[in-house]
């Protein structure tokens, strides 16, 4: 039966690559597109399932691809499947269709009516990889096209100023998330010593061991898989993402942020449940959070005075409940809260608007009843709390985004030629010792390797503040990636093939980006980044190109730097987790940096357009 | 250059609110939605200079862009020889080269600059500090906090004082602030600190007050215009708040010392310190320039390009109309909304000989009415009009639904556990059952529920101390008496009355959208006109009242009956009031005559689905019919129906003059005879409300279509409801007035045509009777044309005198059947708005 999995990948990639086809007019087709593919998963999803139940409903595990293969490393593509699996795509097709349904007539003569379905589709590519994914590898595949879709479906009006903006906000904190699954990848190739699948953690009793052997390894890897979960099921103390993402078309914010994406925590969670139901701090970890934050989004939800964000809170407040429900072992009672929850929120965005007319009415009949009772000092102060969403936003800003500000303020003294020139010397002696290793002292060739994953985390960090030349902080993140390259080329030495792979990827990503800022500086657009340009609405070949070149350079798995990033990974040692501190937050900061550079070059309110342009507080 | 100073200086700051206030949009809450002109403030200026100098100083468009004109040119929707004669009539034969080859080919540069927001752009460029970002979502949250009217389960700790006291008492009884630092929020409880300080705080000597004001205002004109509405009418709000634009503005200039605060410390300097300029301090007009003379010249020759042809069919008709003299078997009163001249123009002719009228659609009667178990009264009359009356309903049979899906429970942490596990998991059949079958549910908004079919009015007042809140309920036998001659003798039906007489309200029933209000009638203040029809039809039915016609010379025969009725115009469907009341022989002519106006039904929703792709046109008739109706219960169809879309045209005559010539419901059609007139003391009454209800639609609609970002609400796809009293794009974002974009689409912008059929004389001196009425023609928001009634021959209304008009068309076009025009009518293709509109069809005469 295994060898079937693969269709569930199979039909919603061919779904993708039929609508990019499409011509825009043809918005029957595209739609039809849509609706056909979800409907086909659905229909296989349960003729597939009612025989895998009848043989048994055992776990099924396929190694499906193997795409790289080295002494230390294995990546394969592994596909899995169990009950987790059923309810989740079962739930996602579903939703799917009925959302493609919904939105043939609803997105009817929008502008980017094509722009949607393909993210549409390009998210149910995702959804689908994730849940039947079979080990950390493929599901991160997965878990990064669901970031970058949420990322285009929220500045899917991306000629206004705060879908762009808070586009930004909510990618920046998802990309935070992504790296918190890289962490816990490379720790635990560390703890297997190889890649491992999702079936092999299902061996109780060689888990509990190995776990027992490495206690604080192990107990790492459960915090970064919770940290991953909490920030995609938007758990205290990162709930307000959830209010800002609800920006594009009601539809789309039904289907991510009502009931799929945002769930993708708790199927985190659940998959992941073999590994960490043996460490026990992990479980409090998971039951704390999910308290705290029902609790916390209980009483904001109550306080909004609108009716999408009211929606959104009340959703995260039983998501934390499903939290404690899958700390404290009801696994199938969480599978049907998980159910329920995401159809009733999807329902309910999708029916918001009524809400004006169906409330007014009722108040026509049932009257005001004003309160009469002043109330007390401590309930006013939670209701500011709620009103002000208990600061999580300005609270993450200060203490996780403020300093990396500060930083890179800081470097602004390094942005001068010397610099530049300095570690262009740096690298040609890094090709030199990386080529002749074994003539130098380890102790020299480990300085390097720290220095430079510091120059490049540096490299980025400048791109990430730059607000003159779009050019330089492009390159900024192209010299940056070539530096976490060659520090882990001199770390341990990689075949040549591979580090000719990845260098030729940088290269050509590099290139195009660098091309396509340059082409729209010589049709006189303004390239600078201190505010949004609206570029893409003049020059929209230009803002696709771009933006495949970003998703290049940011390892999206258009690009052989995927692959690439993983392989990085299982280079780097265990002790070294300094080095691994410096390459996660460059990865953290390269998608932040080049999406910014995306969004102001090509996004936000046009300076010359002859549409109407909105205000900014629009 | 020659400047002059539209907005007067006055430092006081309550001068400066007075002039905020004015400015600002002044659309009600959502639930109270009525159109009015966009650009109001700018009507006391003629049309081009009001709408330019709106444009220099606040930024919005407000006329097509030179290449979409340009386009329509090519397209040929402005025709060559209307735009040749209009430059001739403008500039001379001698200039008409020169001006042509600027408007079609010359390279024109239009430069944009505003002059409000200059001063608050200083911020950022002088203190590097976004302030927009930092103050607006505490603002906007705080702000609808206080005015929800019930989305949020907690409230504000409301105790009526006022925003600003009201948050002082807050914040003293409290642990947590909506300031981050002390100085602000010690300047916002010392009750002696006011407007004036905080502004030498922030903006210091050098800046005008005014100029500050309106920047950070109109940095957020949704709040801001809601805020001031909410203040003038505070009665516009079931839970009534007290709010003032005053409160906060005071609000917003602490918020802002508080981000300074917290940015810079104590110690930054106010805005004069950085501020360079010393040019005018004033907010000025400037002069119209020849890039803006060719957008008047383009703009006045697409209009008449359409003028032109209906003009002329007018025209060519006139010489034709007979007088009929037979004795129709119906007549049907109905509102002069345009989307009723397609359901008129089937009726005529499925029921051939039956008579149509035009009346606006609350019929003359004025009321407040309180459906049974209500406990607010909903005002159904223009909104200008205070009414002194009450109509309650009871014995209604109606039961009021609810659904699950909007309880109050699903938000709360028990409760929404519970329902999520329950509701939650039927929620995907009840969209399942939406999507593939829709029918009516509790969540939609449906025009037939605002009055039970066959409840009891209090229509009549038998004892005039029967008030209730200072209104009298019900009408006394001369009140009727006087509002229903008053109504027949404005659309002249004062004999020949034939035996049922259906007065026509109209409302519009749509799901998953908020504007609902404007799809209903506007005459009776954004609801459903049913109530209207019903009161109307028992006051022309009853004995007395009869009795008092008949004195003052309506003869109205014993056996013929007034019959109210709503016409859903999203649905297509008619509902019948107390028809129990009907003697069977009248109702056995009622049950033929419904058949009819179920095939004209038919005919009319034919029509309307060549606008909309779902629906094949020349699918089965029933079946067209059927997806019509399934459109206004859809809750993913933002378009149940595209309301006053494409209106351009008002008729104030005879039926004769545009029957059966397809106007494609694009006129208001007001029944007026003139013979009936001589004085024109009628035409008074009935030109009065054109300007207001008729021109107010049409300019929203215009100003929407043309800038539907500033002055539209934009897509309505992403709109999230703020507080029940506004749309907004998403949870930080400002409120959105004006019309969503799925209602201007197929919209032409161009202004109002009001047609009048009486002597050019008598015209003119019902206009110069009342300057408010003078004003909208003079000033050019409307045109005006007449057609004498003595020769066929049209005057147009220009520089305050009637003019003769040739018309440049000299044929119209006929058709043979209506099934055909539709069928064939093109499909818009899907994405440009530009050529959305090339399906709004041409005049046809049928033959």
């Amino acid at each position: 039966m295994e060898q079937y999995l693969k269709f569930f990948i199979f039909i919603p990639f061919v779904g993708y690559l039929l609508s990019l086809l499409i011509k825009q007019k043809q918005e029957k087709l595209i739609a039809n597109i849509a609706v056909a593919t979800s409907f086909l998963q659905l229909v296989l999803l349960i003729v597939f399932s009612v025989n895998w139940f009848i043989v048994g409903a055992n776990v099924l595990d396929i190694k499906q691809v193997t795409l790289l293969t080295t002494p230390e490393f294995d990546f394969f593509i592994d596909f899995y499947f169990d009950k987790i699996s059923v309810v989740f795509l079962f739930v996602g097709s579903l939703l799917t269709l009925l959302v493609a349904v919904f939105s043939k007539s609803y997105i009817h003569r929008e502008p980017g009516f094509k722009r949607y379905f393909n993210n549409v589709h390009l998210f149910f590519l995702g959804y689908s990889i994730v849940v039947i994914a079979g080990n950390f590898e493929t599901l991160f595949l997965g878990w990064e096209m669901i970031g970058i879709t949420s990322f285009l479906l929220i500045s899917f009006y991306k000629n206004r100023y705060l879908p762009v903006k808070n586009a930004m906000k909510v990618v920046s904190l998802y990309r935070l998330g992504d790296v918190f699954l890289i962490l816990a990848m490379w720790l635990s190739h560390h703890l297997w010593h190889g890649n491992i699948s999702f079936f092999q953690i299902l061996d109780f009793n060689a888990t509990a061991a190995l776990i027992h052997k490495h206690q604080v390894l192990a107990t790492f890897i459960g915090v970064s898989i919770v940290m991953g979960a909490s920030i995609k099921s938007a758990m205290y103390p990162f709930s307000s993402w959830v209010a800002r993402a609800m920006e594009g078309p009601s539809s789309s914010s039904a289907i991510f942020y009502g009931s799929l994406s945002i769930h993708l925590g708790v199927f985190l969670l659940l998959r992941t449940f073999p590994f960490w139901q043996h460490i026990f701090i992990i479980k409090v970890l998971i039951a704390v959070l999910g308290v705290a934050t029902s609790l916390i989004c209980n009483s904001i939800a109550k306080s909004q005075p609108t009716v999408k964000t009211q929606i959104a809170y009340a959703s995260i407040t039983q998501i934390g409940i499903i939290f404690i429900e899958i700390a404290l072992g009801f696994h199938n009672f969480a599978l049907f809260h998980f159910i329920g929850n995401a159809f009733f929120r999807t329902y309910q965005i999708l029916v918001s608007p009524s809400v004006l007319h169906y409330l007014i009415h009722n108040q026509l009949f049932s009257g005001i009843t004003k309160k009469v009772t002043i109330p007390s000092k401590l309930s006013n102060t939670f209701y500011m709390l709620s009103i002000k969403e208990y600061n999580m936003d300005a609270t993450l800003f200060k203490y996780f985004w403020q300093p990396f500000k500060w930083v890179s303020n800081k470097l602004l003294i390094l942005n001068n030629k010397y610099f530049y020139i300095i570690i262009s010397i740096l690298f040609l002696l890094g090709i030199y010792f990386d080529i002749n290793t074994f003539q130098f002292h380890p102790i020299l060739l480990k300085s390097f390797v720290y220095l430079f994953s510091f120059i490049s985390l540096m490299l980025i960090l400048l791109s990430f503040n730059e607000r003159a030349s779009s050019i330089s902080a492009w390159l900024n993140v192209v010299y940056g990636h070539l530096f976490i390259m060659m520090c882990v080329s001199i770390n341990s030495h990689i075949a040549f093939s591979y580090l000719l792979l990845y260098l030729l990827s940088i290269c050509f990503f590099g290139f195009i980006g660098f091309q396509a800022i340059r082409n729209l500086q010589k049709q006189a657009a303004l390239i600078t980044l201190e505010q949004f340009h609206g570029n893409g609405q003049l020059h929209p070949k230009l803002s696709i190109l771009f933006l495949v070149a970003c998703l290049g350079l940011i390892g999206f798995p258009i690009s052989p730097l995927y692959i690439g990033i993983d392989l990085l990974l299982t280079y780097i040692e265990r002790d070294q987790y300094i080095i691994m501190i410096f390459v996660a937050l460059c990865l953290i900061f390269i998608e932040i940096s080049l999406l910014r550079i995306y969004t102001r070059l090509f996004c936000g309110i046009p300076l010359y357009s002859n549409e109407p342009i909105s205000f900014k507080s629009a | 250059m020659q400047q002059s100073h539209i907005i007067e200086s006055n430092d006081s700051i309550h001068g400066i609110i007075e002039q905020l206030k004015h400015y600002l949009p002044s659309q009600s809450p959502l639930k109270d939605f009525v159109h009015h002109n966009s650009l109001h403030a700018f009507q006391d200026k003629s049309f081009f200079e009001g709408i330019f100098n709106a444009r220099d100083i606040f930024g919005y468009n407000v006329t097509l862009n030179i290449d979409e004109f340009r386009n329509l040119f090519r397209l040929g929707r402005i025709s060559h020889e209307v735009l040749n004669k209009i430059i001739i009539e403008k500039k001379g034969t001698d200039q008409l080269q020169y001006w042509l080859n600027k408007l079609l080919n010359e390279e024109l540069i239009y430069t944009k600059d505003q002059q409000v927001g200059k001063i608050r752009k200083l911020w950022k460029s002088e203190y590097k500090i976004d302030l927009d970002n930092r103050v607006h979502p505490v603002l906007f949250r705080i702000i609808c906090a206080y005015l929800d009217q019930g989305i949020s389960i907690s409230n504000f700790p409301d105790n009526g004082t006022g925003l600003i006291n009201n948050l002082r008492f807050i914040e003293k009884n409290s642990y947590s602030s909506f300031f981050k630092s002390k100085r602000a929020k010690a300047l916002l409880l010392n009750d002696d600190i006011c407007i004036e300080d905080v502004l030498k705080l922030l903006v210091g000597e050098n800046i005008p007050n005014k100029m500050y004001l309106f920047d950070q205002q109109f940095a957020h004109r949704g709040w801001s215009g809601m805020v001031s509405a909410i203040e003038d009418n505070p009665q516009t709000l079931l839970d009534t708040k007290n709010v003032s634009l005053y409160d906060f503005i005071h609000l917003e200039l602490l918020l802002e010392v508080d981000a300074l605060d917290q940015q810079f410390g104590e110690s930054w300097l106010p805005l004069s310190s950085k501020y360079r300029h010393h040019g005018s301090s004033d907010f000025y007009a400037k002069p119209i320039a020849m890039e803006d003379e060719v957008l008047i010249l383009f703009q006045e020759a697409f209009e008449w390009s359409y003028y032109d042809k209906v003009l002329s069919s007018f025209k060519h008709k006139y010489s034709t109309i007979e007088t009929n003299i037979d004795l129709p078997n119906f007549q049907a009163v109905f509102c002069i909304d345009e989307r009723e001249c397609s359901l008129r123009r089937h009726l005529e002719n499925v029921a051939s000989p039956c008579v149509t009228y035009g009346a606006p659609g609350f019929f003359g009667v004025e009321f407040y009415f309180q459906p049974q178990n209500g406990k607010f009264y909903e005002k159904l009359c223009p909104a200008p009009v205070t009414p002194k009356y009450l109509i309650k309903e009871s014995e209604s049979a109606q039961e009021k639904s609810h659904t699950i899906f909007y309880s109050k429970l699903a938000h709360s942490f028990v409760g929404g556990f519970l329902l999520s596990l329950t509701a939650g998991v039927v929620s995907v059949f009840e969209l399942i059952r939406n999507l593939f079958s829709p029918k009516m549910t509790p969540a939609i908004s449906d025009a037939f529920a605002h009055v039970a079919l066959n409840s009891k009015l209090t229509v009549e007042n038998k004892n005039l101390n029967d008030t209730e809140n200072g209104l009298q309920i019900g009408f006394t036998i001369e009140e009727m008496a006087k509002r229903v001659e008053g109504q027949l003798r404005n659309i002249g039906l004062i004999d020949h009355f034939s035996s049922i007489i259906y007065i026509v309200a109209h409302g519009s029933s749509s799901a998953n959208n908020p504007h609902h209000g404007a799809h209903d009638c506007g005459a009776c203040s954004g609801r459903p006109g049913s109530v209207n029809a019903r009161v109307f039809a028992i006051m022309a039915n009853h004995v007395a009242v009869r009795k008092i016609l008949a004195h003052n010379g309506i003869h109205i025969p014993k056996d013929t009956l007034f019959v109210g009725a709503l016409h859903d115009t999203a649905a297509d469907q008619i509902q019948y009031f107390d028809t129990l009341l009907l003697p069977t022989n009248l109702l056995e002519k009622h049950v033929i005559y419904t058949q009819q106006f179920e095939n004209a039904l038919d005919l009319n929703a034919k029509e309307r689905s060549r606008r909309f792709a779902s629906i094949n046109t020349k699918a089965d008739i029933k079946h067209v019919r059927k997806q019509i109706l399934n459109r206004s219960v859809s809750l993913f169809e933002p378009r149940p129906e595209l309301g006053h879309g494409s209106n351009a045209l008002c008729i104030i005559g005879r039926r004769e003059i545009s029957k059966n010539i397809f106007l494609d419901r694009r006129a208001f059609l007001n029944s007026y005879d003139y013979k009936t007139d001589p004085t024109g003391d009628l035409l008074v009454n009935v030109i009065s409300p054109i300007g207001p209800v008729c021109g107010g639609i049409n300019l929203e609609y215009y100003f929407s279509r043309i800038d539907n970002q500033k002055l539209g609400a934009g897509t309505k796809l992403p709109h999230n409801v703020m507080g029940l009293i506004g749309v907004s794009n998403s949870s930080d974002g400002d409120l959105r007035p004006g019309l969503p974009l799925q209602m201007i689409e197929v919209h032409d912008p161009i202004r109002l045509l009001v047609v009048v059929e009486q002597f050019p004389e008598i015209v003119l001196k019902v206009l110069k009777s009342s300057e408010n009425i003078f004003n909208w023609y003079a000033k050019q928001w409307i045109h005006l044309v007449v057609i004498n009634p003595q020769d066929g021959n049209l005057y147009q209304f220009k520089n305050d005198e009637f003019i003769l008009y040739k018309t440049v068309a000299d044929k119209t076009e006929k058709v043979e059947n209506f099934h055909e025009l539709f069928e064939n009518a093109t499909e818009m293709s899907a994405f440009t708005i530009e050529n959305a509109t090339t399906e709004n069809l041409p005049i046809y005469y049928l033959n």
